[in-house]
């Protein structure tokens, strides 16, 4: 019987670019940027990683197929580079393998990178994604906005919740996140936004609006892990630590049967159970002091307080409004200004997540930084409400 | 006794508002500024492909045992393939069996009953039931009189031994190079010839001697004639060829030219399934068409006629009708407006015939696999089940969904990709005994549609590639139209 992750891996240092438009860089000078960040932060060469994990998702416009490149823009030592790739949730997969490698004592210290480059397009929003031979000639010529925007109409219909309430609460999602955003100097978007701009802005897919969409973005985010005691060696305190890695994917049972209401993510509940009880976690609205959650779009990260269980079914909207999950709410979430505002370069993502967590747990996020947050998690979901890669990581102070 | 056993018509959602178009190319062409009326217009997803599929369900109802159909003659001036059997696809969409007698026919406006008899002479020689199918998307230049004048339409006969509705009494035909109006292959637009003399030497002429020679065969009298149809355009047209013929004044059908527009090849199979539904035991009707010659059938409605409704009727067709007064809209869907697409716009739709044969039987039919152990549905069919903690295996055979009733799980209206007709609906459909599909939505209004609206199922164009010119099909949702709305 495993017995889990929790604490047999450490943070040993994290990088994270800028994200934005980033007309001036590269994906490769991306890469550059975390990877420098999270060396200096780990205090160690490159001859001390063991191999390394690469996360990118669209090879077609950005950076192209396989390790070679993660390892040339590096100039790693020929260490063993792996492309990991699950929609939106790569990031969290790279992180998976690292992490797993030195649980394994297949290598002391190991790298995940994730990097996305997606404003070399030429135009606005996700590429147009070919999904082999088969489901083009069925399946709509769908969009990630009106994929996750299905979550609104099933999630009213279920709930039976006035349309107008669901806009107003999700409005409050993307003011918040704006209003965190404006406090981190990475962040794509820095500007916060008030709730009538949200609800007069232009529909991108009925019912979200501009602002319920995150931002696409360019960005690299970097993490380099090792074990406790290797990192306690190297002189590191308050110790970040891997409390539980959960990847729950779905089998087609949401888009196929009849049983699936369309209202919440399956695989995320399925995950995030699996990660409590990894991380010996009961009351997750009490013991979890923050949340980076995969908020593509406004809707999505109002269901997730409910799939993660921070929120009874049917209580988000309530919640929300309360504000349960602000920056002074019971559970913060996305406190760097999440997809929405920190930006969404997709490969990067759920690395990036794991930097704003490890940032605050150390005390080290500057104007943003909580108060004395211990636990904090992960979600980073891959493809879309009906099909999807849900990761759920939990993270936390050594010994708690 | 050999006949109609069934019928149906399919008339498109849309029709132009003839003020709109004279409005908008008041400034070209100030003759057309008194037109009144509409003329059905093809959404951007319907060619006569899927007008004929409409059509043949019209015909042949929800029943899922279509094997009594024996043929499938689709007859069409306007047919997307010039090579590649368009009634195959015809067939497939209708879930027919393999082994039928599929074929294409077109070439002029008479076609269509040309057709019919060649069905009948099939029936007689033990053929076996055959589904004459008629569909037209008419294109015309810009300011031009036909594109006012013409319409956009299907209609669908099954002709057979079985409960005949209108016995078939006799044919007479005319084959001549009368050149009223011509397109060469690859055209899109007609050339037409002076009006007076394809009036006057052309239908005046021809026309009559057709009919006569129907009715001598089918052994009635001019004057026992209860209906005559006869589609044109021109004024008046319909009335002249009755009185050359001996034909009672009051027996001309009107031609729904006001509502529909004359749409050619199928005019007059739709006017008789639109009669149909309210013909009596006995009485007598002519159909003509006019093209290359001539083609008169003449029918007899039987006592059976009452025992038949087509599943919509061209009755409900034409009352669902929405009136479009964008012009560019039609232009735009007629392919002779290139709107700007943006970079979206530009995605590679090849579509790999590979993949599109082994998977056939969904792709056109909208088949699923039914577990016969659980009933779950399965779309796309699989060799697993998705049945959670009990995948079994092998256990999926086929089960047609395109005739279930169905409603919105969920939904979303986006304006970010290319569609050519925005906002992009799509959305999680939810069909009544099991089955589950996100689909495209088509033929519907914003804000008409949200999560447990009714909807059934169309089958419509899901992509063009323009690059290889080929269409590629699939089934939609569009809502159930009430019958208040009918």
């Amino acid at each position: 019987m495993a017995n889990g992750i929790k604490d047999k891996v450490a943070i040993l240092g994290m990088g994270c670019s800028k994200f934005g438009e980033r007309w001036d860089a590269s994906p490769e000078d991306l890469m550059v940027e975390a990877y420098n960040e999270a060396m200096a932060d780990a205090g160690i060469t490159p001859e001390q990683l063991g191999a390394a994990w690469f996360s990118t998702h669209m090879d077609d416009v950005g950076t192209g197929r396989g390790g070679t490149p993660l390892g040339i823009a590096l100039r790693l030592p020929n260490i063993g580079v792996t492309r990991v790739e699950n929609f939106c949730a790569g990031g969290s997969e790279a992180i998976r393998a690292a992490v797993y490698a030195v649980a394994a004592g297949a290598c002391d210290i190991a790298l995940a990178v994730g990097v996305e480059k997606l404003k070399d397009t030429g135009y606005g929003g996700l590429p147009m994604a070919q999904v082999g031979t088969y489901i083009p000639q069925w399946y709509p010529n769908a969009v990630a906005p009106a994929n996750f925007a299905q979550l609104a109409s099933a999630y009213r219909a279920r709930h039976g919740i006035d349309a107008a309430l669901l806009k107003r609460a999700i409005s409050h999602v993307s003011v918040k996140s704006h209003a965190n955003g404006a406090k981190n100097p990475k962040a794509h978007l820095q500007k916060p936004i008030t709730e009538e701009q949200c609800l007069k802005a232009p529909i991108i897919a009925a019912p979200l609006g501009l602002f319920d969409c995150c931002g696409v973005s360019d960005g690299a985010a970097a993490v380099i892990v090792t074990t406790p005691e290797i990192a306690r060696a190297m002189g590191k305190r308050d110790l970040v630590t891997f409390k539980a890695l959960q990847v729950a994917v779905s089998n087609g049972w949401e888009l196929q049967s009849s049983q699936w209401d369309g209202s919440y993510v399956h695989t995320a509940r399925v995950a995030a159970k699996k990660a409590y009880a990894e991380a010996g976690i009961s009351n997750p609205r009490k013991e979890l002091s923050l949340t980076e959650v995969h908020d593509c779009f406004s809707i999505t990260e109002l269901v997730t307080m409910e799939d993660l269980g921070l929120s009874e079914d049917g209580g988000a909207v309530k919640d929300v409004l309360d504000g349960v999950f602000d920056a002074d709410g019971d559970v913060p979430c996305q406190i760097d200004g999440g997809l929405k505002c920190f930006g969404h370069p997709v490969g990067a993502s759920g690395i990036r997540m794991l930097y704003e967590i490890y940032l605050q747990l150390q005390g080290r996020a500057g104007p943003r930084q909580l108060a004395n947050p211990k636990t904090g998690l992960i979600h980073n979901l891959g493809g879309q409400p009906s099909q999807n890669a849900c990761s759920i990581s939990i993270v936390g102070l050594e010994g708690i | 006794m050999i006949g109609i056993t069934g019928f149906g018509g399919y008339v498109p959602r849309l029709r132009l508002a003839r003020q709109a178009a004279a409005q908008a190319n008041a400034w070209y062409a100030p003759q057309f500024a008194g037109r009144k009326g509409t003329r059905s217009m093809a959404n951007w997803d319907e060619d006569s492909i899927t007008m004929a599929v409409a059509a043949a369900r019209d015909c042949l109802g929800s029943s899922q045992d279509r094997r009594h159909v024996r043929s499938v003659f689709l007859a069409s001036d306007t047919l997307p393939f010039a090579e590649r059997l368009n009634a195959g696809v015809v067939a497939g969409a209708l879930t027919l069996d393999e082994d039928i007698d599929a074929i294409d026919l077109g070439g002029s406006q008479r076609a269509a009953l040309s057709a019919v008899a060649q069905a009948v002479a099939r029936v007689q020689s033990g053929g076996g039931n055959v589904l004459v199918l008629a569909a037209e998307e008419r294109k015309a230049r810009a300011a031009s009189p036909q594109e006012l004048e013409y319409g956009d339409a299907a209609a669908a006969v099954l002709i057979g031994k079985d409960k005949v509705l209108a016995e078939f009494l006799g044919a007479g035909t005319l084959s001549v190079d009368f050149i009223d109006h011509f397109r060469a292959a690859g055209q899109e637009a007609d050339y037409h010839w002076e009006e007076r003399w394809v009036r006057d030497e052309g239908i005046s002429k021809l026309v009559p001697r057709a009919v006569a020679a129907a009715l001598q065969q089918a052994k009635v009298a001019p004057a026992e004639v209860d209906h005559l149809i006869f589609p044109s355009s021109f004024a008046k047209m319909d009335a002249q060829i009755a009185k050359a013929c001996g034909i009672r004044a009051e027996a001309v059908v009107d031609a729904l030219l006001d509502q529909i527009g004359d749409s050619g090849l199928p005019h007059a199979l739709l006017m008789l399934a639109h009669l149909l539904e309210r013909a009596k035991p006995g009485q007598v009707i002519v159909l003509a068409q006019f093209g290359s010659g001539a083609q008169a059938l003449v029918f007899r409605v039987t006592d059976a006629i009452g025992s038949f409704r087509p599943q919509r009727g061209v009755g409900e067709w034409l009352a669902r009708g929405v009136e479009e007064r964008n012009y560019t809209k039609f232009l735009a869907f007629k392919g002779q407006l290139q709107l700007e697409r943006g970079m979206r716009g530009e995605q590679d739709k090849k579509t790999a015939l590979s993949t599109a044969w082994r998977h056939r039987s969904a792709l056109l039919g909208l088949v699923a696999g039914r577990c016969e152990v659980t009933g779950s549905v399965h779309f796309p069919p699989s060799r697993l089940s998705y049945d959670q903690d009990k995948p079994l295996q092998d256990t999926q055979k086929p089960y047609q969904l395109a005739d279930r009733p169905a409603k919105i799980l969920s939904w979303s209206a986006e304006y970010l990709s290319y569609h050519p007709a925005p906002p992009h609906h799509y959305g999680q459909i939810d069909f009544e005994g099991g089955g589950r599909i996100l689909m495209d939505f088509t033929d519907l209004e914003v804000g008409e549609v949200d999560s447990g609206t009714a909807m059934e199922m169309v089958f419509r164009i899901k992509d063009v590639d323009e690059r290889r010119h080929f269409t590629r099909y699939f089934w939609k949702a569009t809502p159930v139209r009430a019958a208040s709305a009918r």
